[in-house]
Order: C-alpha cells, then sequence, then structure tokens
C-alpha cells in the first residue's frame, strides 16, 4: 500500500513538472510584459506553441544525421527525470535516492552535452556559434554549481536534495554566512544555466550575442517542441532547486497524507510564482552582457561558491 | 597463480621471435595478434581468479641477481593491475586483427608489441626491486620501439627520442628512490623494504622521487611533456596500450611504493600529490582543448585523466595519514575504480581515432568531419566513449568522478590546516576540468564526425572492418555496464582497499535496487540503472506519444542558417573556432595566447587573416633551457674529442692525481 502511494507521488511529481513547466514559463513573460507596460501573450501562450509545434512536420536539413533526431528526446528525458527528482511538494520522494544533487547536475550536464553536439551536426555556423558558448558558459558554470553543491552538502552532511531540504526545514542551519554566499552564487548559475538576461536573451531568435537559441536554430516541428519543453523544464527545475533548498517550508513530510500533498502543491504554486516575478523583475532591470563578460560574472560565483565552502572548512575546525 | 601469470608472460615473450620467423608471411600479423589476444585473454582471467580468491602466491626465477633471483607476486593491487593491463592488451588486440592489416611494415611492430604486453605484466608482478626496475626498463624500451615504428616521418622520431630522454629520466629517479630504500644492506626485496622503518628525510627523498620517477611516465605536469608526443606517434592500438594501460602501470608504480612499501604516509604527502593531481587535471584538459590533431587530444587528456586519479590518491593518502581508514577506502577506491574506467573509455577512442585515420588518412580534425554519415557505427562507439570520458551519466567515468567528490565531501573532518584550505580548492579545480573535459569532448566529437564533410578525404570515408567495430563496441558495453552497475566493480576493489588501507567501502551489491552508497543512505546514493532506465523510458514514451498522437512528419530541405546557408563546408565551425571562447576566457593567462587580425584596407585584394599564437610555457620556461643548456655543454666539451694523445694521457694522469687525493683526504 505504502510502495502504492510512493508511486502514485511520484508519478504526480513528474506529471506536475511537466505541466507546470510551460506555464511558468509564460507566467514570467507574462509579468516581464506588464513591467514594460504591455499587454503581453496570454499565460497559456506557451501551451498554445507547443502544441502547435508537435502538429507541424519536421523540416530536417539534408546534412543531418541520426543524432540530431535523437538529441531532443535524450534532452527532454534528461531534463524531466532531473526535475521529477527535485523535491517540489513532498520530500521523500521513491527514487529520490536514485540521483543526489551531484548526479542532477550531470544529467543536465549530459543534456547540455546532446545539445552542444546537435548544434554542430548540420554544419551551419550558427549552430557551431551556439555550441561553442554554451560549451564555454558550461565550463564555468557547472564548477561554480558543484561548488555551491559543496557548502550545501557540507552544511547538511548529505549530498541528498530529501535530506537536505529536511535538514533546512529543520531550522538547524541557522543563518549562515556561507549558505548567504550558495544562495547568491546558485542565483547567478542560475540565470546563466537558464540562458537569461544578462547572460543570454531568451527573446531573440537573430542576433550575434545569441547561445541557446543559436544552437536550437534548425531544429523545427515536435523536435522544436521538445527543445522548447525541456528549456522550460530547466528553469522550472533551478526555481524547485532553490526553492528546495532555501525556502523548505510547506513541502509535505515523506510520512504525509494527500492533505499535506495539497499544501505542499500549494505552498510549490506560490514559491514558482515568487521565482517568476523576482526573474521577471530583475531581467526587465538589467541590460545583457557582451557575451565575453559572461566569464566575470560566472567567476564570481564560482568564487562565492568556493569561498562558502573555504569558510565551512575552516569554521569546521574551530 | 603468480607461476600461472609468468607462464602467460612467457608465452608473450615467445611471440616476439616468432613474428621474426613469420616476417613476410601474409598471416603474420593475424597469427601474432590472435595469439597475444588469447594469451591476455587467460592473463586477465588468472587476475580476476586471484582478485575475487583473496589469495596471494608467490614465485622466484633464477634470474637477475645472482644473491637476489627474481621474485614476483600475485596479490590483490597486482590482481586487479593485471586485469587493466590484460583487458587493454585483449582489446588492442582485437582491434589490430583488423587495424593491423594495413600496416606497411608489420615487422617494424610485431615483434615489440607482444614484448611489450608481457612487460607491462612483468612490472606489475615484481615483488623485488630489481625485475622490477628491469621490467619497467623494458617496457619503456620496447614502447619506445612502437613510437618510432614509422620513423620515416621526422615528427616521430623526434617523439621518440623525447620519450627515450624522459623515460630514462623517470627510471633513474625510480632507481635513486630505490636505492635509498634498500639502504646499506642493499637487501631490494619488497618484503624487506616492507620491513625496514627509514627516517622521515628518507621517506621525504624517496617520496618525492617516486612522484618525479612514476609521475614521468604517468604523464603528470610539468613531467607530460612526452607523452602528447609519443602516444600519438605509435600506431593507434599501441597507443590506446600507451595511453590507456601503460599510465596506469605508472600509477600502480606509484601505489605500490607509497601505499605499500613506504610504511604510514605523513600528513603532507597528499597534500603535494592532490597539488600535483589538481594541476595536472586542469592543464591536460586546457592543452586538449586546444589541439586539433585528434589523437594528440587523446593524448593530452590522458594527461587530465591521471591527474584525477592522483587527486583520488592524494586524498586516500591524506585520510590514511589521519588515520580515517573508511574515508580512505572510499578515496583509495574512487582512484582505482577511475584506473579501470580510463583505461575502457581511453582505448575505445584510441581506438575510434585509429579508424578514422585508417579510413581517411587524417588525425587532423580540421580535415574531417560528416564522418556519422560515412562510419556510423564508429561514430557511435566513439561517441559513447566520448560521453563516459567527460563523467556524464549513466556512464562509467561519471562514477569513479562521483566517489571521488564524495570523498572531498568527508575531508572537512581532516584534522590539519593546509588541507582544509587545499581540498576545496581541488574539489573545484577537478569540477572545472570535468567541465572543460565535456566542451572537449563535444568539439572532439563535433568536428571530426558531425557537419558537412571538410575536405576529399573525409567524403570517401568508408566503415572500418569488423573486427575494429568488435573492439570498440565490447569496450563500448563496459563503459555502460560499469556506469550502471558500479556495484559489482566496487565490491572487486574491496580486497585491494582492505590491503592497502585496512578497510574497504560497504559492500554494494546487496543494496536494493543496485544502488551505490558510499557511506550511508542518508548521506548519498546513485543508482545509474535507475537514472538510465528512467532516461530510456521517458524519452521512448516521448518518441511513441509524439509520433503517435501529434506528427510523425518528415520532409527534407536545405539548411536553414537564417536564411543565409552557405554551401561551402568551409563556413563551418572547426576545431580553432570552437575553442575560440574557451581560449580567450583561460588562454590568455595559461598559453600567452594573442589573435592578430590582419584586415587589408577598404579596396585592397590581399585575403584577411587572421593568426592565433599559442605558447607552451611549460615547454619553454622547464624544457629549453635545459635543452639549450645541454647543448651548448656539449658543444663547449666537444673539443674534448679531437686531443692529440698526449692530452689525453695527460688528462688521465690528472684525473687519477685529483681521485688519488680525494681517496686520501675521505676520512
Amino acid at each position: 500500500m505504502a510502495l502504492i502511494r510512493d508511486f502514485a507521488f511520484q508519478g504526480a511529481q513528474m506529471l506536475l513538472v511537466l505541466l507546470l513547466s510551460p506555464l511558468l514559463t509564460g507566467f514570467v513573460r507574462k509579468v516581464k510584459a506588464r513591467l514594460l507596460r504591455r499587454q503581453g501573450p496570454p499565460l497559456l501562450q506557451p501551451y498554445r506553441d507547443l502544441i502547435r509545434l508537435l502538429r507541424k512536420e519536421v523540416v530536417l536539413a539534408d546534412s543531418a544525421s541520426w543524432l540530431f533526431r535523437v538529441v531532443p528526446y535524450i534532452v527532454f528525458a534528461g531534463t524531466w527525470v532531473a526535475a521529477s527528482l527535485v523535491p517540489t511538494f513532498r520530500s521523500g520522494l521513491l527514487f529520490s535516492w536514485s540521483a543526489d544533487l551531484i548526479a542532477l547536475i550531470a544529467l543536465l550536464g549530459s543534456a547540455r552535452f546532446f545539445l552542444a553536439l546537435s548544434g554542430l551536426d548540420v554544419g551551419t555556423s550558427f549552430g557551431g556559434i551556439g555550441s561553442s558558448r554554451e560549451v564555454m558558459i558550461a565550463s564555468l558554470a557547472e564548477p561554480a554549481m558543484l561548488m555551491i553543491v559543496f557548502t550545501l552538502a557540507l552544511t547538511a552532511g548529505s549530498t541528498q536534495l530529501s535530506t537536505m531540504a529536511a535538514y533546512m526545514t529543520s531550522g538547524e542551519a541557522g543563518l549562515r554566512v556561507s549558505l548567504g554566499l550558495a544562495l547568491l552564487a546558485l542565483i547567478m548559475v542560475a540565470i546563466a544555466e537558464n540562458g537569461r538576461i544578462p547572460i543570454d536573451n531568451p527573446a531573440t531568435h537573430l542576433e550575434l550575442t545569441m547561445v541557446h537559441e543559436a544552437m536550437a536554430l534548425e531544429y523545427s516541428g515536435r523536435h522544436l517542441a521538445l527543445i522548447d519543453l525541456s528549456s522550460e523544464l530547466r528553469l522550472l527545475l533551478y526555481v524547485s532547486v532553490i526553492a528546495c533548498l532555501f525556502l523548505p517550508w510547506g513541502i509535505a513530510p515523506p510520512t504525509g497524507d494527500a492533505a499535506a500533498a495539497v499544501v505542499g502543491i500549494a505552498s510549490y504554486v506560490a514559491k514558482l510564482a515568487i521565482g517568476g516575478i523576482v526573474l521577471a523583475v530583475f531581467e526587465t532591470s538589467i541590460a545583457k552582457m557582451r557575451v565575453f563578460r559572461v566569464p566575470a560574472f560566472l567567476g564570481a560565483a564560482l568564487m562565492l561558491g568556493l569561498l562558502g565552502t573555504l569558510l565551512l572548512f575552516v569554521s569546521r575546525s574551530l | 597463480m603468480a607461476v600461472h601469470a609468468l607462464y602467460g608472460v612467457a608465452a608473450l615473450l615467445a611471440l616476439a621471435p616468432i613474428s621474426v620467423m613469420l616476417r613476410g608471411s601474409p598471416r603474420a600479423s593475424a597469427v601474432i595478434y590472435s595469439a597475444s589476444l588469447i594469451v591476455t585473454l587467460v592473463l586477465g582471467i588468472v587476475g580476476l581468479v586471484s582478485l575475487s580468491g583473496h589469495t596471494s602466491s608467490t614465485a622466484t626465477l633464477p634470474f637477475g641477481l645472482p644473491w637476489l633471483g627474481a621474485h614476483f607476486r600475485m596479490d590483490a593491487l597486482t590482481a586487479f593491475f593485471i586485469i587493466v593491463v590484460n583487458l587493454g592488451g585483449a582489446a588492442a588486440s582485437l582491434f589490430a586483427l583488423g587495424y593491423g592489416q594495413h600496416e606497411h611494415s608489420p615487422i617494424r611492430v610485431l615483434p615489440f608489441y607482444p614484448a611489450y604486453i608481457a612487460g607491462m605484466n612483468l612490472v606489475v608482478l615484481s615483488d623485488d626491486a630489481f625485475s622490477f626496475l628491469v621490467s619497467w626498463e623494458f617496457m619503456s624500451l620496447s614502447s619506445w620501439a612502437l613510437v618510432v615504428a614509422h620513423h620515416r616521418e621526422p615528427e616521430n622520431l623526434r617523439a621518440g627520442y623525447v620519450y627515450l630522454l624522459m623515460a630514462s629520466f623517470g627510471t633513474l629517479a625510480l632507481l635513486l628512490a630505490f636505492g635509498l630504500l634498500a639502504g646499506e644492506s642493499g637487501n631490494y626485496l619488497f618484503d624487506a623494504i616492507r620491513a625496514s622503518h627509514p627516517s622521515a628525510t628518507l621517506t621525504a627523498v624517496v617520496l618525492i622521487l617516486v612522484l618525479v620517477g612514476a609521475g614521468s611516465k604517468a604523464g603528470i605536469v610539468p613531467l607530460h611533456a612526452w607523452l602528447p608526443l609519443a602516444h600519438p606517434a605509435a600506431p593507434s592500438h599501441v597507443s590506446a596500450l600507451m595511453s590507456g594501460v601503460m599510465t596506469k602501470v605508472a600509477v600502480y608504480g606509484f601505489v605500490r611504493l607509497t601505499f605499500d612499501l613506504l610504511g604510514s604516509p605523513a600528513w603532507w604527502w597528499s597534500m603535494l600529490v592532490l597539488a600535483v593531481g589538481g594541476i595536472t587535471a586542469v592543464m591536460g584538459v586546457l592543452y586538449a582543448l586546444m589541439q586539433h590533431d585528434l589523437k594528440r587530444l587523446l593524448a593530452y587528456h590522458t594527461v587530465e585523466n591521471i591527474g584525477i586519479i592522483y587527486i583520488g590518491l592524494g586524498l586516500a593518502l591524506a585520510f590514511k595519514a589521519h588515520g580515517m581508514a573508511v574515508a580512505a577506502a572510499l578515496a583509495l577506491t574512487a582512484g582505482l575504480f577511475h584506473v579501470f574506467n580510463h583505461s575502457i573509455f581511453k582505448s575505445l577512442l584510441f581506438f575510434g581515432a585509429g579508424a578514422v585515420l585508417n579510413s581517411t588518412g587524417e588525425r587532423n580534425m580540421e580535415h574531417l568531419g560528416g564522418l556519422i554519415h560515412r562510419m556510423p557505427q564508429t561514430a557511435f562507439a566513439f561517441l559513447v566513449g566520448c560521453v563516459a570520458i567527460s563523467a556524464l551519466p549513466p556512464f562509467n567515468g561519471f562514477v569513479s568522478e562521483w566517489l571521488t567528490f564524495q570523498a572531498i565531501l568527508l575531508s572537512p573532518q581532516l584534522p590539519s590546516w593546509g588541507l582544509q584550505f587545499l581540498v576545496p580548492a581541488v574539489g573545484a579545480l577537478l569540477a572545472l576540468s570535468a567541465a572543460l573535459a565535456a566542451a572537449c569532448f563535444v568539439k572532439a566529437f563535433g568536428v571530426s564526425f558531425l557537419g558537412r564533410p571538410r575536405t576529399k578525404a573525409a567524403v570517401d570515408a568508408r566503415e572500418t572492418d569488423s573486427n575494429s567495430l568488435a573492439a570498440m563496441f565490447i569496450l563500448s558495453a563496459l563503459c555502460l555496464l560499469a556506469g550502471i552497475l558500479p556495484g559489482i566493480f566496487i565490491d572487486a576493489l574491496a580486497p585491494v582497499s582492505n590491503a592497502l588501507v585496512a578497510a574497504s567501502m560497504p559492500h554494494q551489491t546487496g543494496l536494493d535496487w543496485l544502488t551505490i552508497v558510499p557511506i550511508a543512505e542518508s548521506r548519498s546514493s546513485y543508482n545509474g540503472l535507475l537514472v538510465f532506465v528512467f532516461v530510456t523510458l521517458s524519452g521512448s514514451i516521448a518518441a511513441f506519444a509524439i509520433h503517435r498522437l501529434a506528427s510523425d512528419k518528415l520532409r527534407r530541405g536545405p539548411a536553414w542558417d537564417c536564411g543565409y546557408p552557405d554551401p561551402s563546408p568551409l563556413t563551418q565551425y572547426t576545431a580553432s573556432s570552437f575553442a575560440q571562447p574557451i581560449r580567450r576566457v583561460y588562454g590568455t593567462a595559461v598559453f600567452h595566447a594573442r589573435e592578430i587580425g590582419e584586415m587589408p584596407p577598404p579596396g585592397a585584394t590581399a585575403p584577411a587573416r587572421l593568426t592565433v599564437e599559442l605558447h607552451d610555457l611549460i615547454w619553454e620556461t622547464a624544457y629549453e633551457p635545459i635543452a639549450v643548456f645541454i647543448g651548448y655543454a656539449t658543444e663547449r666539451l666537444n673539443v674534448m674529442q679531437f686531443l692529440t694523445i698526449r692530452r689525453y694521457l695527460t688528462l688521465v694522469f690528472a684525473v687519477l692525481v685529483l681521485l688519488l687525493l680525494v681517496l686520501a683526504i675521505w676520512p
């Protein structure tokens, strides 16, 4: 019985992240438009885009290989699995122990690896520019992320997201300088990994500074739908990770019943809304960076993460 | 079992003269490579049996020093490395059954190939310093002969020359290390060395000598200079052995000496090893990113992975020095697991590069492209190797790096201050090298196998033969297997860590769903199998649902490229343009990279030009001054060669007097 319940919750989580992710993107777009005193597209526009794309035929470049056609599925599956292992509304998910936070980051890294390959597959210059910049950004964002994981893991004594969330809820952590540094660094990394302003602009398609959109330029139809859905999932994932680690209140405990789960879902949606608003405000108030200033931005994140870890190492021995 | 292993080694050694007898026969390479395949398989099984049987056995042969004989021992550590060596050897022999057919002059390769594998086996089997050093030198020389097999190319000759110098230097360091360890008693038996208790100063000197001696063979920075020259110069199956296996034999030398023979470690040893490991990992991958020769890129990547292994070993030393046996077992297992993993995927990648070289005659990635259409199976196997070496789940490279990270997370419990600062920094370097490795292999695979062909050679490429493909697919399967079922491999390493740090990781294979749990489940766990199943399932479900419910229509057309597709394949991103952003971020500091753009004035017909200037600072600051000094000194000393007989006699007399004086003054 308990196993069936756990399965149900795990399934609910998978569906929840899949269904909510376009909404989050639509919400951020809407808030950004309102901040600019525009009407903006309807909240449900991302769903309509996805459905329209799914129904269209795929136009495949002559020089595309089998890898180009498989990559959207790999990217989508990797991101979806990663997103469904983050405790969103309920901790102690059935399979949450199958990948800890480090493995989660690496899973996203796999998705990115394949996406970068797909940018090179057709043999166009735009794909190459996107891939080469993406791996450059990743080469800084990934170590920064791992340093953040180190800081959090050393504080909570675990790299399991469920355990970490439980630790943060218990209030044992208290206010720590390291955690503040980690939060700041995590936000910076999340911005970079999701290709948001000031690193990349998700709203443009024809600009020489673009990164993510350039990689996916040759995709069309259902493939493009999957790539778009994966980026929406990734945004949701990062907001969920931040929420689960730094705003863990309301998450239903592993023993919780359906009522606790409802509270969990409600608080989760509220957290997503907060995250979306903060992101939109941040994006409207800042200008995009030149691509070669990105290393300085991410280097700062890396140093913050390292500093957080060092502080913990040193304070342990006092 | 030691005796059985020696029979195998003898069989391999016997193959060398047989291949000379078979010279000229068209079946010579088939005979030699299949015989090597069988013998290495048997040797691998011998290793497997001794590792699982927890047995230790010795054998003594009446060779070597007259009062000593040659001693050999098969214990857990040796058995593990016997498996690594012979798995790589067997795969290389299978690959060579196809690849070796294209060799122009097989007689330059065939006799040395089995001898080389025999040499590596002998190094790990040796149980006294004399046989160890002789086997070590035998291994070096036979591989040197393979490096200069294609000696008509001047590049290879230079590679062979640098390799020979560095190998002799490394052996010299090891010779001094063993000499110091044996001390005045001069007992070269490993047992005697283990029993002796050298002073702290002596062990410090020995440790540094070992780090230099074994490290120069393994390729730690800054002693790596020969490696990217020599590894690509050899035929590809030998490159695979040199990069995938011989560097591991060097790691064996390091582990044997530091963990076993030198006694209990001092705390500062680990700092040295960790710092060297971190720097090696990052420098190796940065060098690799700047390469556009496929095999040289892979060789530099070996340097990176050696760094990762040394980080694991350094952590193990740190924990061992502070008596944290369980943590030491975790770190050591991580390092040794990476030894195994790297030997698999590096061999796989070199096989892929060899297949490409065979089919196109090109090692330069900028002349390749689009090979995934013409060599689909090679491309698939190479892709698996790329994902595995980039430490991405669900493949094996990720598991060993994950274990290393878990070991790093245990290190705040270490009491010493130096380590408190060093370990997080090394963790950051490890993370950086992992991310850069992914970038590097996007480049390696993307530029050579994806896109459109850049030259006619790439257009005319053909899929490689079935033996080579079989070798690559077996290794790919192993990469996945070790990635999704790492528990089996971790458990197999338990006897090794029991022997070296007196503890082992918790038993893994009995856990639910075959998860791996390094310390405790609440701390961390990883299940490659579930991740793999999940990703495969959700990807397939998505594909099925979309094709069934939405649309499965597909139309081929020209590439979009924002409306301005250029038919020339030269407009694609190349290896150097792909690395440009990374070069700008890291290259100015590490390589003094400069880009010089020459733009002719408007109206002029001269072509615009972009020159990229890179400096290998390690070569320029460490090696070139030495080479210049030696050149200068030899030129000065050269006059000694053309003296008259009177002057020679005067010289001899002067030296005699000098020596007598020294003897007279000597207390």
